[in-house]
């Protein structure tokens, strides 16, 4: 495996509330070289947290510690916010779920990716306009001259999403999280966008989190898979060798995944044991 | 591959269709509402226990006269009919003549408005240079030290009556401090050097070079103008700090965050032009009220502007003037209102898109 | 029927109310606990309770002053042990004025309240019920109304009825009102579509009933909350208007009227504006805390 991306050990978050303190990652462990890591859950397993623990973008309520969590050598722990700001959109970048909210709903298509190479990159007006172009052709956007001056509500789902690529990726990040990429769209766009994040992946050699609740999508396009539940990670393997998973959740999640070939009454469902969680 | 879900073109022609309607709308309700404000005046002025037959041919006169006279007042005819004829008088700028100074009700509310546009303009420029950061430091701090003081500033500015802060004021700043000028647009003695081209005074002193006015002018308009400015400014400061926390807790923000951005350039940069239609209303708004709020400060501060023409007619009963400076305040207030309402809803934006 | 005993509390707060009655209780004591535990709006309540308190047991707490009484030997006299808040311009004693103040505040609270609540519940209820050409035309009288300029409109009533408490109540009363109408109407929309009113539809009530009975009460929650937050307004306008002497008209002590007498003397007897009008401010500043406080009881996700 190639040089060592993220490396992290024991990770916790926890949120104070009213209701006393939730606990949303629980003792995380995982590392990360140039490769496609899954990160599979359901709601409330912890993943998306894990995401934006990792960005530093949660809220300063939030409580995070952990043994080790590291980025290309940077101590992400004791990160000050100029140090996250040098590594954000640079060197680490996030895809989020919904391009109808991520997207800034009064800026154009093109100050919104133009701005990434401005913050990032030193851009003048020209340049950013000239890399925002080919990063829309990048994302095989038909027209970019005439989508870099839309807005966001003038864009369809997979094209808002394509651009949302287009702005985190400009600035040739090493490290992609793409938290739900394809939840929010149709099923017919998906595999094209999944396709256009696989190419680009590939071709810049950037290592991927792809965080879903999607088993079956994650096990096609990554290496490796994490499944998390209740905040713990419950199993690592590759994706290749998913159908020997050991852990009852992860054969459940699994079983329940519906297949053409099998013909079924009822659809399984998951039976969830307490002694997870422990 | 479909990139757009609807074309230009049916855009373009929905967003035609719907302006026009929003603009017809617009013009209804104003018209509408005027109708209903001098439906207003036009029956308070028949209200009024004075007798406008007794008041021209006094009370010694013959019932005759008194019948005759009734009749030329067109008193006899249903009062649709004397609504009509009154509101064709006001669109043809005839609201009376004022008994306290015995000129057309109309020249005189020219006469004192730019006084009253003087205070409030000043006023809300002064409130929303305040209020605007004030509101945005709250949201950005939401829940900290700096949105409680912000929170609280905004209370007190909706529960203290305005008139009772200006007396309070000019106590304080005039009485112990002498920082300010006291009561008046200026000091005895400095009256009729300017000529009089605006109406507002710090513009026309300084178009005639005259510095000293345009000082004694200032020191006698920044004390009202602050007090009516902190309400301006509570008002603005509470709805921009709710609309950015609206705006704060969105998904562009983080993501801006994630490009790169500082956190106080997410906020400026990103969350803030969000906010920058609905607070253009909001101002509008706060203006409008500032026109309401300026009767009660013109009296504490013997401020010669409409709202000291209104009062003082109603002391002398002074019917006419009393109802075209309604008719006035009530327009401009109305007018402001209904205009900010329709540009909120061309701006909202729900109402945007295919 | 078991032998459980259960506490009042327990009663209260049951999950699964066995009365219209007990369900009512039930609601009346979550609404005032979430109050109490906050802080601003448990202070909002206790001024509110003050306010009422203090007009009605004044006579007790005047010290045996009376509030009209006037000793010109000892005008604008500064505030001592004989006189707490000291004398105004007439020699009378601005404690107990004040005291007797609140009489008049709650007065016109209480007026404007029972005036334009009723009102704002019948229009709103009618239109958003009826729909059609009624609402049409309900919501444009509406809006006309929601556009005027309150304090210079009462002037004008005032200029031509002259001055008093109940036409200064009129003319409040006048431009507050569409706000209720609005709420009524959103509220009466959502609910005329869901099953019960159709059940009761099916069951041969006529509309009054079914508005009166059925649409109000739950109206009422909305209204309420509204109501609290404008009297800090309404109070403020009251007192502008007694300022300019259109309100309770001498003797009778009137908070805004008593900084307006306070007013020539500012600058050296500054305690008989200032006193009043912080009566004034504190009692806003109460009704504000306590509506703050009921509207996240209703509606916690409004800022």
């Amino acid at each position: 495996m190639s040089d060592s991306l993220l490396e992290v050990q024991n990770l916790n978050v926890s949120f104070p509330g009213r209701g006393g303190i939730t606990h949303a990652v629980r003792n995380a462990s995982f590392e990360l070289g140039r490769e496609r890591l899954g990160i599979v859950g359901e709601s409330g397993s912890g993943k998306s947290t894990m995401g934006r623990a990792l960005l530093g973008l949660l809220p300063q309520t939030a409580i995070i510690n952990a043994q080790k969590m590291n980025f290309s050598g940077v101590d992400l722990l004791n990160c000050t916010e100029a140090g996250w700001q040098s590594l954000r959109g640079r060197r680490m970048s996030m895809v989020m779920q919904d391009p109808k909210y991520s997207l800034n709903p009064v800026m154009t298509v093109g100050h919104q990716i133009g701005e990434t190479c401005k913050l990032q990159l030193g851009s003048n007006a020209a340049d950013a306009k000239r890399r925002s172009l080919a990063m829309l052709e990048a994302v095989k956007i038909r027209n970019p001259d005439r989508v870099f001056d839309l807005y966001p509500h003038q864009l369809s789902g997979g094209m808002g999403q394509r651009v949302m690529i287009a702005m985190m990726l400009v600035a040739e990040p090493d490290l992609l999280i793409a938290d739900e990429p394809t939840s929010a769209l149709d099923v017919t766009v998906q595999n094209e966008v999944l396709r256009i994040l696989d190419d680009l992946v590939r071709d810049r050699g950037m290592g991927l989190i792809f965080i879903s609740h999607n088993l079956t999508v994650v096990s096609s396009f990554c290496d490796r898979i994490l499944v998390m539940y209740g905040g713990k990670i419950m199993e690592e393997c590759k994706a290749s060798e998913l159908h020997n998973a050991k852990h009852p959740y992860t054969r459940a999640l699994i079983a329940a995944a519906p297949s053409l070939d099998q013909l079924r009454a009822e659809l399984a469902t998951v039976k969830r044991d307490p002694e997870w969680l422990k | 591959m479909v990139d757009l879900r609807v074309d230009d073109q049916t855009v373009r022609e929905n967003s035609i269709g719907r302006a026009a309607k929003r603009v017809t709308s617009f013009i209804a309700s104003l018209v509408l509402t005027f109708l209903g404000l001098t439906a207003i005046t036009f029956l308070i002025s028949r209200l009024t226990k004075i007798d406008p037959v007794l008041a021209i041919v006094g009370d010694k006169a013959s019932q005759a006269v008194y019948d005759k006279t009734y009749a030329v007042l067109g008193l006899d005819k249903p009062l649709i009919i004397q609504y009509g004829a009154y509101l064709k008088k006001l669109l043809s700028g005839d609201f009376g003549v004022s008994v306290l100074t015995s000129q057309p009700v109309l020249s005189d509310l020219i006469h004192v408005f730019p006084a009253t546009f003087e205070l409030a303009t000043v006023a809300t420029i002064i409130g929303v240079l305040i209020g605007v950061p004030a509101g945005v430091l709250a949201a950005a701090r939401n829940g900290r030290w700096q949105d409680h003081v912000v929170r609280v500033l905004c209370l007190f500015g909706y529960s203290i009556p305005v008139f009772w802060l200006g007396l309070v004021g000019l106590f304080v700043f005039y009485g112990k401090l002498g920082w300010v000028s006291g009561t008046g647009r200026l000091d005895i003695g400095y009256d009729d050097i300017v000529t009089t081209r605006t109406g507002i005074l710090l513009i026309d002193a300084a178009i005639d070079g005259e510095w000293e006015i345009f000082r004694n002018a200032f020191s006698h308009l920044i004390l009202p103008a602050g007090i009516l400015a902190y309400f301006s400014l509570a008002y603005v400061a509470r709805m921009t700090r709710s609309f950015m926390i609206d705006q704060l807790g969105q998904e562009y923000v983080i993501a801006a965050r994630i490009k790169g951005r500082s956190f106080w350039g997410a906020v400026w940069v990103h969350a803030f032009p969000n906010v920058m239609v609905p607070l253009i209303t909001v101002i509008g708004l706060s203006y409008a009220s500032l026109l309401e709020g300026a009767v009660l400060t013109e009296t504490v501060f013997a401020w010669p502007g409409l709202g000291q023409y209104i009062t003082r007619a109603l002391f002398n009963s002074d019917m006419n003037a009393v109802l075209g400076g309604t008719i006035l305040v009530g327009t401009v207030f109305i007018g402001i209102n209904l205009f900010c309402d329709f540009l909120y809803k061309v701006f909202d934006p729900r109402l945007r898109g295919p | 029927m078991s032998d459980v005993s259960i506490s009042l509390k327990q009663w209260l707060l049951s999950d699964a109310p066995a009365s219209p009655r007990q369900a009512f209780l039930g609601n009346v004591f979550r609404a005032t606990r979430t109050v109490v535990k906050n802080p601003s709006a448990l202070a909002g309540l206790v001024i509110v309770l003050l306010l009422i308190v203090i007009a009605i047991v004044a006579p007790f707490l005047d010290r045996g002053i009376s509030p009209i009484a006037q000793d010109l030997s000892n005008r604008l006299h500064v505030p001592d042990a004989a006189h707490w808040f000291g004398t105004d311009e007439l020699g009378r004693d601005i404690y107990s004025r004040t005291l007797y103040g609140a009489r008049v505040t709650l007065t016109i609270v209480a007026l404007v309240s029972v005036v334009v609540a009723p009102i704002g519940l019948a229009v709103g209820t009618m239109a958003g019920y009826l729909g059609g050409w009624v609402d049409a035309l309900l919501m444009r009288i509406t809006d006309i109304f929601l556009a005027f300029p309150r304090l210079v409109l009462a002037l004008a009533f005032a200029a031509a009825l002259g001055p008093g408490i109940e036409n200064a109540v009129i003319a409040i009363s006048l431009t507050a009102w569409p706000a209720y109408a609005r709420i009524a109407r959103a509220e009466t929309v959502t609910i005329a579509r869901s099953d019960f009113i159709s059940a009761v539809i099916m069951q041969g009530a006529s509309t009054t009933r079914i508005l009166i009975k059925h649409v109000v009460p739950l109206c009422l929650s909305s209204v309420i909350v509204r109501l609290t937050l404008d009297m800090a307004g309404i109070i403020l306008t009251a007192a502008g208007l007694g300022f300019l002497g259109l309100g309770a008209q001498p003797p009778t002590p009137e908070w805004g009227a008593m900084v307006s007498a306070g007013r020539e003397v500012i600058l050296d007897q500054w305690w008989v504006a200032t006193i009043p009008g912080i009566a004034i401010f504190i009692v806003s500043l109460g009704f504000n805390l306590l509506g703050d406080g009921l509207r996240d009881v209703f509606d916690p996700k409004s800022v």
